[in-house]
């Protein structure tokens, strides 16, 4: 009998990078949950609306570069590329602001690199940081959380917030907005508040800024869940948050005055999105073990300066971009020792 | 009370065991045909002893090799060699090269017994001898020759190391030799001890083999065998990799480019030692080994007593045929094994499962993604490579790179391809870069022999040149030196002569004139 002849591994794969984006993906459900109960709809728009856009772009990119377009769609990277950026923007970001950061995300921050794998930075955090330094104003206006808000916005008109500008019952759609804690806090201190003063503030919540604190705990949930499965590595996220928590504890203690609380820092902001959804994406993150460590508290460490003494709220984008810049030399640093080669065991 | 080391990475596989383990151990009828390829390992061939037309007897030598890495081919069954002739090899390849093939005939005569009731008193050169003698070759795949391996020179060794962690998917022949001949088997390890020389025997056994590890057991109480010791050890592939079962045994490790001998220990298959103890304890050939067929493309899976040159085709009628989902033909297991084109080949020393994978038991043609640095390689690597970078600089052919990351240091267990999400055939770039290191390698060595010729040609020339200088110079001085000397002695000795005592002090000066005559003393 004759037979097709292939080479050794003969076994069927388990995995596929497919199957790791849409696992992901899945794992952003608790927090993109957490974030509709506390900021509304409006997240499903932009969600929507950047999917959408991300797989168009992909898709006319990949054409252009005569690349077999539905193998490079098939394989989710654009969504949760698009997916990242979305529940990264404001809730009722106005419609432009998710299509333009999409757009510059995937066509320039992956596309022009070579598409999936050859991307140096953060894709998403490039279309997010591209956003932040070009539209300050409309990238820093939330929504108050429920518990803050008069009430909340249905569907329709976060639609109509996000495409018409329009608030409901006419209303004027700045009036929707607000400050998140980390800018109250910036601001806040920079008016020579104190620390007692400003948490003592109605966006300050019992754990960390009201509404952010059950975002970042349910993309904790979800970070964890993607440990859980093998899906992460640990290091990433234990070194970003172990350096976070360390130095706001320090902080903290010497001046708490000035400084929020660790815990402040751990549920505020894009902490836990940050620790393990976005410091984490293989692609332009460090790859040996010790590196991951050092890369994930480097980052860690960025995000504290960068929201103490930076001129930006939050830094999880930026933090995480100046990493990826330093991932190949941490990578060429700390090679693990191969058997059989000299070196402690 | 022992403890197992770690090695890093491995996988966690299906085993699939069961299939074939379930069935009690047969033996293979001896086949019409049987097929002795004179290339046994890579590149080496054995020398055919036999003519075409002459009557062959079971463990009669028909080929034999040019040195100690290529013990001699027995025939495995009595019978008439037909065809001396180029056929096809078990390799993916579909390379020809000469066979002996015997039509055999049924009476599968053998020589008389050889008694060898003390062979426990022969000398270790001597064991060594009948070792080489009998045809044996490791038997865990490798099929490298077992005289050489039990002979470390200079190498101090203090441990043998039994593998039986048979850690393949699929594969169950060790499983069933250590069930059914137990004995043999630690028999056999008293042998290899006494050529090596050392007091402690390891024998590993992956713990999804309890019927094995408690045969083991009971023979080693039952006998002598208190400084051989059964170690369980967990069912984690690669652990039957060599370097990895001796890190576990031994928390030693193999250095890179380096031997197991390096490290004090020489690692045997279970087989082996049982091939050992046949030919030491009874004068028999390695003519059989067991052969796991199995799979689903198998109908009935099972393990089998095989002579050594049954074709592939035999063995799969013996166990029932080919179900209707067989798909691919493997020489080994699913991690490792080789897939084979035609079921017409003929197994070899080395072969120790066929495995038949039916539909959606292996893969298909899988389309490669692009690498996403997701580190699934690097965790399952069992030598702590970072194989994406690897794939990396193989892809850019920057082999500088890749010699740096320790490529050469890859052992292709296929856990890096296996685990990869992007489904990229790492192993194929591993192996292609890895052969194009070599032969960079080979060519190397090449210029640096003809660099070096070339010097030493020059240096010759030069030498040759100075030396036909220097040659040309004494014979100058040589000439002219007594005649100076010679000529102006004379000349002292007339002026002398001439002249009154009193002024002497004015022929002193002649002398100094003459440099040529104080210049051969400074050469």
């Amino acid at each position: 009998m004759r037979f097709n002849t292939a080479p050794a591994p003969h076994l069927a794969p388990t995995a596929s990078t497919r199957r790791i984006m849409q696992w992901v993906l899945l794992a952003m459900a608790p927090g993109v949950a957490a974030q509709l109960w506390q900021f509304g709809p409006g997240v499903l728009i932009n969600l929507a609306l950047a999917i959408a856009i991300a797989l168009l772009a992909e898709s006319a990119m990949l054409r252009l570069r005569a690349r077999h377009s539905r193998a490079g769609l098939s394989d989710w990277s654009a969504v949760l590329t698009a997916a990242l950026l979305a529940v990264s923007l404001p809730p009722i970001a106005p419609w432009w602001i998710t299509v333009f950061g999409t757009l510059f995300a995937v066509v320039i921050g992956k596309q022009l690199y070579g598409g999936l794998g050859y991307n140096p930075f953060n894709p998403a955090m490039v279309g997010y940081a591209v956003l932040l330094i070009s539209f300050p104003k409309a990238m820093t206006a939330w929504l108050p959380p429920t518990d803050l808000a008069a009430t909340q916005l249905n569907l329709l008109e976060a639609w109509n917030a996000i495409v018409h500008r329009a608030g409901p019952d006419g209303s004027s759609f700045d009036a929707l907005a607000m400050a998140t804690p980390l800018d109250t806090l910036k601001t806040q201190l920079g008016l020579g508040r104190t620390m007692d003063e400003i948490q003592s503030g109605a966006l300050f919540g019992a754990l960390a800024g009201k509404g952010w604190q059950w975002v970042n705990l349910g993309y904790l949930a979800g970070g964890l869940w993607l440990l859980r499965r093998g899906l992460i590595a640990w290091q990433i996220p234990a070194g970003f948050l172990a350096a976070l928590g360390a130095l706001s504890l320090g902080f903290f203690l010497l001046e708490p005055e000035t400084y929020p609380t660790p815990l402040f820092h751990l549920l505020g902001g894009a902490t836990m999105l940050g620790a393990f959804f976005i410091a984490t994406d293989p692609v332009t993150a460090s790859t040996t073990p010790k590196g991951r460590l050092i890369y994930g508290a480097l980052i860690g460490s960025l995000v504290f300066v960068i929201r103490s003494w930076g001129g930006y709220p939050d830094g999880v984008a930026f933090a995480v971009l100046l990493l990826n810049l330093a991932a190949p030399t941490i990578d060429h640093y700390t090679r693990p020792r191969v058997y059989g080669h000299p070196g402690c065991t | 009370m022992f403890t197992l080391h770690r090695f890093h990475g491995g996988l966690h596989l299906d085993a699939h065991k069961e299939d074939s383990s379930l069935a009690p151990l047969a033996t293979a009828p001896v086949p019409p045909r049987l097929i002795f390829p004179l290339q046994q390992r890579g590149g080496q061939n054995a020398q055919s002893v036999v003519q075409v037309g002459d009557h062959v007897r079971k463990g009669q030598v028909i080929a034999r090799g040019d040195g100690p890495m290529n013990p001699p081919i027995h025939a495995s069954s009595s019978g008439i060699v037909s065809a001396i002739e180029p056929r096809p090899l078990p390799h993916p390849s579909g390379l020809t090269d000469l066979a002996i093939v015997i039509d055999t005939d049924g009476e599968d005569l053998a020589p008389a017994p050889e008694e060898r009731p003390d062979y426990g008193q022969l000398a270790p050169e001597e064991l060594r001898r009948v070792i080489f003698e009998a045809g044996i070759v490791g038997l865990g795949g490798a099929a490298f020759s077992t005289a050489v391996k039990t002979d470390p020179g200079h190498r101090p060794i203090d441990t043998l190391i039994l593998n039986g962690a048979e850690c393949e998917p699929y594969i169950t022949c060790d499983d069933s030799l250590l069930r059914n001949f137990p004995r043999e088997v630690l028999e056999g390890a008293r042998i290899l001890m006494r050529v090596l020389g050392v007091e402690r025997c390891l024998l590993g056994v992956e713990d999804d083999m309890p019927e094995a590890i408690r045969a083991l057991r009971e023979t080693r109480e039952a006998g002598d065998y208190s400084n051989i010791d059964i170690v369980t050890v967990p069912a984690l592939y690669p652990s039957g990799g060599e370097k990895q079962l001796i890190r576990i045994l031994t928390g030693r490790e193999v250095p890179t480019r380096g031997i197991p001998a390096d490290a004090g220990v020489i690692c045997q298959n279970v087989g082996t030692a049982a091939a050992v103890y046949r030919a030491v304890g009874r004068g028999e050939p390695l003519i059989e080994r067991i052969v796991t067929v199995t799979g689903k493309g198998i109908k009935n899976p099972g393990n089998w007593l095989t002579r050594i040159g049954t074709p592939i085709a035999d063995l799969v009628r013996y166990s029932g045929g080919y179900s209707g989902v067989a798909e691919r033909l493997i020489l080994g297991g699913p991690m490792m094994g080789i897939s084979l084109p035609s079921d017409a080949l003929p197994l070899v020393k080395a072969a120790n499962c066929v495995l038949v994978t039916g539909r959606g038991e292996t893969t298909g043609p899988k389309q490669a993604l692009p690498c996403i640095r997701c580190g699934a390689c690097a965790e399952a690597c069992p030598i702590n490579l970072l194989p994406q970078q690897l794939y990396w600089y193989s892809r850019a052919d920057n082999l500088q790179r890749a010699e740096e990351y320790q490529l050469a240091d890859c052992i292709e267990c296929g856990c890096c391809d296996y685990v990869c999400p992007s489904h990229i055939p790492l192993v194929q770039y591993f192996r292609a870069a890895k052969s194009e290191l070599v032969a960079k390698q080979r060519e190397r060595t090449k210029a640096d022999h003809a660099r070096e010729r070339f010097e030493a040609r020059q240096a010759r020339k030069e030498r040759e040149k100075q030396e036909r200088a220097e040659a040309a110079q004494r014979k100058k001085t040589a000439l002219a030196k007594p005649d100076t000397s010679e000529i102006q002695d004379a000349i002292a000795r007339a002026k002398a002569r001439k002249r009154p005592p009193e002024s002497a002090p004015t022929t002193d000066a002649a002398p100094d004139e003459s440099p040529p005559a104080q210049e051969p003393a400074e050469n």
